[in-house]
């Protein structure tokens, strides 16, 4: 007869006792993995969704990430063709690579000149077919809606902007913004040729005037295409001597981003249209390699392959990579976040569990004290009966923490079937609840062996004083 | 063992246990050899000290002052592991309750303490259908005892006593839960056991029945051994163990 046998009968003498123990196990075990679960599920969520708009590395001119954002026109990468050719090429890096893309990030100011009205904008140029590519990443199966970009199969001056810049743009009507109550606003005249520019620097005043012509030539042409009935705004950028250059540009559709900031500020081109404003006839330039990798496992070694390639093929370009948790340092938060509450709960359902077993184990203890001094008396060790106890709460907690696991799986599993649908932080759509228990392995192994350790230590001392016991006051003890 | 006659010797043994403030002395100077192959009864009022006196010599209380020889070994010598291993290979138990482990079933009561000598399986299975055949209860091997009567009871806890085939067997007021016929058939039960197997039987008990069986009586009293009878019964008690 071995030890668990023997214990697994002592759990069953006291059936209620054992079953309300395993059943605040159980709850225990549920908790925590239906919690993990849910944020493992919104952890994935905001991963997918940054590696979607940016992928999983960006080769960088060096200190780009720093000092480039106010002037991304100097912090260019000039042979941005080679680094795509040699990282699509390289033997290493490319079975990791899903899609290798260049980008431009630009800062500038976009105006209705009808309206009189403009705002600064953080805008992006890119190119399209590569970037709908990045839209079908999907290494965790998550369920969102995505839809190609709307810039797909546009003219070179097309134009996508955020809901929030349409808004301030006054440009709500023509396409089709929701939320755009009548405000209250200083009423200002549509800036008249040369007056306002009069008071500007020469070179300013003469763009100013460039400007209003083409606005005021274009309102003057009947529509001879649907092209030009859509609305239009006008980009003012830093080119690359520190000059102003303004694109007069076709808005095709708003867009809400998933961030008030971002959609009060969002615009994206095409690449060639970024080049343009930013580097004019000269040598077209992109601000960073945007690689995306076929799955995130993946970033330590293709980052290291980038590094040797930084320093042989790509030598003397000045160029650095960061990943995509560096560029977003609010992944690293949220995933931080959603870890510290985790661990809060799970120390103090730990907690819960090491008192409901500890107080299990104590009462069988008491209830067994004769039952100690007969084992002890026909040759038992201390070590012996310590052994015992441990391996009732051994039992205890395997059996609550395999009955946690599947019940929290079963949960998890109606939830995710159950249509329940809300909208993760990031997102502009709402997107169906899920949990991730079930296919999480290290989830379910930490929870169930957690709670057993759990359950082994709290009945370590109710063990320890049982073993201590002296034989004669145990056989007396009724 | 050695070839000593003596299963238990006791030299200047002394005890006293500390109630709150008061001291109460349970053992003084109590000096007694206990012969092999005897069945020995330990008889005094009340509050006397057998139960002290029996726990020394099962090696389940150590004394204050004084040796304790049980089976050739100085007992106090012995740490508490080799303590619990002396007992299970030396030493079996019968107690006043019974005792036995209620979520076990006869065999396996009887059968527990051969798990602790590491007693192989197949010798293990032989022992205990001999020993239930000794006591009388074959057919209740797969019970539990929750479905067993006080005498049945007491029946598997002296086959469990006897499994490991110790030198020495101790019981502690074994009859004073049963009714007198129950009681009756038990010592002649463990008379018989004792014959059989040539073991030691020290008996801690005030039950005239009980002292009748005797070979050799202990009278003790306010701890201290009062008499000791020798060869009460005729003829003297064979197969003592070499």
């Amino acid at each position: 007869m071995k030890t668990l046998s023997l214990a697994l009968r002592n759990l069953l003498r006291n059936r209620r006792r054992s079953l309300t123990t395993l059943f605040a196990m159980m709850v225990g075990a549920i908790t925590i993995l239906l919690f993990g679960g849910y944020s493992r599920d919104i952890t994935y969520g905001l991963q997918t969704g940054y590696i979607i708009r940016g992928g999983h590395l960006q080769i960088q001119r060096k200190d780009y990430f720093l000092y480039g954002s106010g002037n991304p026109a100097a912090y260019g990468i000039p042979g941005y063709k080679q680094v795509l050719d040699v990282v699509a090429h390289d033997p290493v890096l490319a079975p990791m690579l899903a899609v290798a893309t260049p980008t431009i990030s630009l800062g500038g100011i976009a105006g209705n000149f009808d309206a009189g009205v403009s705002r600064t904008i953080v805008g992006t140029g890119l190119v399209v077919e590569d970037r709908n590519r990045m839209r079908q990443w999907n290494d965790y199966g998550m369920r969102f809606n995505i839809v190609p970009s709307a810039l797909t199969g546009t003219a070179d001056d097309a134009v996508v902007i955020g809901n929030g810049v349409a808004r301030v743009l006054e440009l709500c009507q023509p396409l089709g913004v929701p939320n755009c109550p009548p405000h209250a606003r200083v009423d200002r005249k549509p800036p008249e040729a040369g007056k306002d520019a009069a008071s500007a620097p020469a070179d300013i005043a003469a763009l100013a005037d460039m400007a209003a012509q083409d606005a005021k030539a274009s309102r003057q042409q009947p529509a001879k295409s649907a092209v030009a009935s859509e609305p239009r705004v006008e980009v003012l950028a830093a080119n690359v001597h520190g000059a102003p250059n303004v694109a007069s540009l076709r808005v095709v559709k708003a867009e809400k981003q998933g961030f008030k900031e971002l959609d009060d500020m969002y615009l994206a081109m095409h690449l060639s249209q970024a080049q343009r404003l930013l580097y004019g006839a000269e040598q077209p330039q992109a601000t960073a390699v945007v690689l995306q990798l076929h799955h995130t496992r993946e970033i330590p070694a293709a980052r290291a392959r980038i590094a040797e390639l930084l320093a042989t093929s790509l030598k003397g370009a000045d160029l650095e990579v960061q990943d995509f948790e560096s560029l977003n340092p609010f992944y690293g938060q949220a995933v931080a976040m959603f870890a510290a509450i985790f661990g809060f709960m799970a120390a103090l359902i730990g907690a819960i569990v090491l008192f409901t077993v500890g107080n299990t184990m104590s009462m069988a203890v008491m209830e067994r004290t004769s039952e100690i001094g007969t084992l002890r008396a026909i040759g038992i060790r201390r070590a012996g009966i310590r052994k015992l106890f441990v391996s009732e709460a051994l039992l205890l907690g395997l059996i609550g923490a395999v009955a946690g696991v599947a019940l929290a799986a079963a949960l998890g599993a109606l939830i995710n079937h159950s249509g329940l649908t809300w909208t993760p932080p990031g997102q502009v759509d709402p997107v169906p609840l899920t949990v991730r228990v079930w296919g999480e392995p290290r989830l379910m192994l930490g929870t169930a062996l957690g709670l057993t350790l759990v359950a082994v230590i709290s009945a370590w001392w109710p063990a320890r004083r049982a073993s201590r016991m002296q034989i004669v006051d145990a056989l007396r003890h009724v | 063992m050695s070839g000593s006659a003596n299963v238990v010797s006791m030299r200047g043994l002394a005890k006293t246990y500390h109630l709150d403030a008061v001291d109460v002395p349970a053992l003084m100077d109590v000096d007694l050899d206990i012969r092999s192959g005897c069945f020995t009864v330990i008889s005094g009022p009340s509050g006397s000290g057998k139960t002290t006196l029996l726990n020394m010599i099962g090696c389940i209380d150590l004394p204050d002052r004084g040796e304790v020889t049980v089976a050739g070994q100085a007992v106090q010598k012995l740490a508490d592991d080799a303590l619990s291993d002396f007992r299970a290979r030396h030493i079996g138990f019968i107690f006043q309750n019974f005792n036995l482990l209620p979520v076990l079933t006869v065999e396996e009561n009887v059968e527990y303490p051969l798990l602790l000598s590491r007693t192989p399986a197949a010798e293990r299975r032989r022992r205990v259908a001999a020993m239930l055949e000794a006591v009388g209860i074959p057919d209740k091997a797969r019970n539990l005892p929750g479905q067993l009567s006080g005498g049945q009871r007491q029946r598997v806890a002296i086959a469990r006593a006897l499994a490991p085939s110790p030198q020495l067997v101790l019981a502690d007021e074994p009859t004073a839960n049963l009714d007198s016929h129950t009681g009756s058939a038990i010592i002649a039960l463990m008379r018989d056991m004792q014959r059989e197997y040539h073991v030691s039987f020290v008996f801690s008990s005030h039950d005239p029945k009980v002292l009748a069986e005797a070979d050799d009586a202990v009278m003790i009293q306010d701890g201290r051994i009062m008499a000791v009878e020798r060869d009460r019964r005729a003829p003297a008690p064979e197969g003592v163990r070499p």
